[in-house]
């Protein structure tokens, strides 16, 4: 659905915004696009709505190039930039309709209909959209965005500067959108991804560093800290587990509660290795499993890098 | 075409409800109304024909001010709110957003210029039978003025987010234009002389105002209108290859 091939920009012959992005987009997925601010989030979201062109490589929506047919290219795009784009003296129903009759839509009633009624905008549809909350004007943007029920949505920070029950719906609503839409989205919020992301595409300093399913972003990462609940053995348990290969230090949180930290230099996993201790030592487990696996470490190794 | 319908009737829309547009309006023909009280108190003592030259003449000057004002938003304030990101990324041809502006705008002054149209149906009900050629012609005259004039401002609301930057610089070229000609007496070259001459805004209107039509001052007013959309599509254009 998405496909961009070898996407360089260059700002006036010298600012490399991105260089060499390479990435495909398959049906029904939802990507999550990661990167520090300034990394080229936005500039590769401009080349594939068609904003402006790369300086080399191509892209193509739904099969078509965003340069050579960028009309069409344009119809299967549904695109919320960072900044919401809302006329504040329309009500919400004039805009939609608007952007429907741009969008060359023959009915155009119904499509504004079904936009409002999937983004919960029913009840303010005849409000003047400078004077909706925060909230509603994002919804305002997303309607815009899946008015025309296009293959592809790209999203630039939805959810930014919303209050947590709007971000929840919000999110909830892409999630929806996901099922039957491929969705672009980029974010600063890696909860986010992690809550309804297929897939992590990590750009920094205008280059891919990652691109992977998020189980796989996961799993790639040994554990470097591990959470464990015993019965029994009491003060006894540090000590035997810290003798174990790849444990470095082991922690009592509280009777029972213990956080193990994983030896730098261990080769394996040592979750196994700690389970066969605790029932040698004739301990009951109840609970074993790795802690600080998150997104949040993949990125910041990702992007600590040059 | 049906996209460019559809910019310039939001655009249209967008006049009716805000503040500017109703107070430039209101402005520009509480000014000619004034001028027009006074030229007819001086025709009466005077005992002179009424003709609405003198009007025509005051409103070429208030035009250089207003039409500029009339178009800073267009753009401007596009850019400003980020809609202009959306406009270029619906299917719509950058030639379609600046012609429906351009419209929409044209269509504003249009309704203004048909209310000072009261300013002659006066003189004729007042008795005093004025000549209808150079009326029509010059009416003729001021819509292509006019339209020149929007054609800059809407250039100059495409250069900046600020819509007060917007109205000086259009203001700034679009005197700038209308004064061309004024130092062409002091200069020897004819050449460089004719050529100021002839980009005069102001030195087309003339035969107008004399109940002539000649095809050279049409193709003039509609050159430059053609000229500043031009440049126009081209500013916005420039994100292309910036």
């Amino acid at each position: 659905m998405i496909e961009a091939e070898g996407l360089t920009k260059i700002y006036g012959n010298q600012v490399v915004a991105i260089e060499d992005v390479t990435f495909r987009v398959e049906r029904g997925q939802i990507v999550g696009f990661l990167g520090p601010n300034g990394a080229g989030k936005t500039t590769t979201m401009r080349i594939l709505t068609g904003y402006m062109p790369p300086t080399r490589g191509r892209a193509r929506i739904a099969g078509y190039d965003t340069v050579l047919q960028s009309l069409e290219a344009r119809r299967h795009i549904g695109y919320l930039p960072e900044t919401v784009p809302l006329y504040p003296e329309m009500s919400v129903r004039a805009y939609l309709n608007f952007m429907a009759e741009i969008r060359g839509l023959s009915n155009r009633k119904a499509a504004v209909e079904r936009a409002m009624a999937l983004t919960g905008l029913e009840d303010r549809a005849d409000v003047l959209i400078g004077k909706l909350s925060k909230g509603y004007r994002q919804r305002v943007g997303l309607a815009q965005a899946i008015l025309h029920n296009p293959d592809v949505l790209i999203l630039d920070e939805p959810t930014i500067g919303l209050d947590p029950r709007q971000v929840r719906e919000i999110r909830d609503l892409i999630q929806e959108l996901g099922k039957t839409h491929t969705i672009l989205l980029s974010t600063h919020i890696l909860a986010e991804v992690q809550q309804i992301c297929d897939r992590v595409l990590i750009i920094h300093r205008g280059r891919i560093r990652a691109d992977m399913t998020l189980g796989e972003a996961l799993r790639s990462r040994r554990p470097d800290r591990i959470f464990l609940r015993v019965e029994g053995g009491d003060r006894q348990v540090p000590e035997i587990l810290s003798a174990l290969p790849g444990v470095r230090r082991v922690e009592r949180l509280e009777p029972g509660v213990y956080e193990i930290e994983v030896a730098n230099n261990a080769r394996e996993d040592p979750s196994p290795a700690i389970a066969e201790a605790v029932m040698r030592q004739g301990w009951r487990l109840l609970e074993l499993r790795p802690v600080g696996l998150t997104l949040e470490d993949l990125f910041l190794q990702v992007t600590a890098q040059d | 075409m049906r996209n460019l319908w559809a910019i310039a009737r939001r655009e249209l829309g967008a006049y009716f409800v805000s503040p500017i547009a109703y107070l430039v309006g209101a402005a520009f023909l509480a000014m000619m109304g004034f001028f027009f009280y006074t030229d007819v108190i001086f025709t009466v003592l005077s005992r002179s024909e009424p003709t609405m030259r003198y009007i025509f003449g005051v409103m070429t000057t208030i035009l250089l001010f207003v039409a500029p004002v009339l178009t800073m938003r267009l753009l401007a304030e596009e850019q400003r709110l980020g809609t202009l990101e959306l406009l270029l990324t619906a299917p719509v041809r950058d030639w379609e957003v600046v012609l429906g502006k351009y419209l929409a705008a044209l269509v504003f002054y249009l309704g203004l210029l048909i209310a000072t149209g009261a300013y002659p149906l006066l003189l004729f009900w007042m008795g005093g039978n004025p000549d209808i050629g150079p009326i029509l012609s010059g009416y003729l005259g001021m819509f292509l003025f006019g339209a020149a004039l929007l054609s800059i401002g809407l250039f100059s609301s495409s250069l900046s987010q600020n819509q007060v930057v917007a109205a000086v610089v259009g203001i700034g070229l679009v005197i700038l234009l209308a004064v061309a000609s004024l130092p062409a007496d002091g200069i020897t070259n004819p050449t460089l002389q004719q050529i100021l001459n002839h980009i005069d805004l102001r030195n087309h209107l003339m035969n107008f105002r004399r109940g002539l039509i000649d095809t050279s001052d049409v193709v003039y007013y509609l050159s430059v209108i053609a000229a500043f959309l031009f440049l126009t599509v081209q500013i916005l254009n420039s994100r292309r290859w910036r």
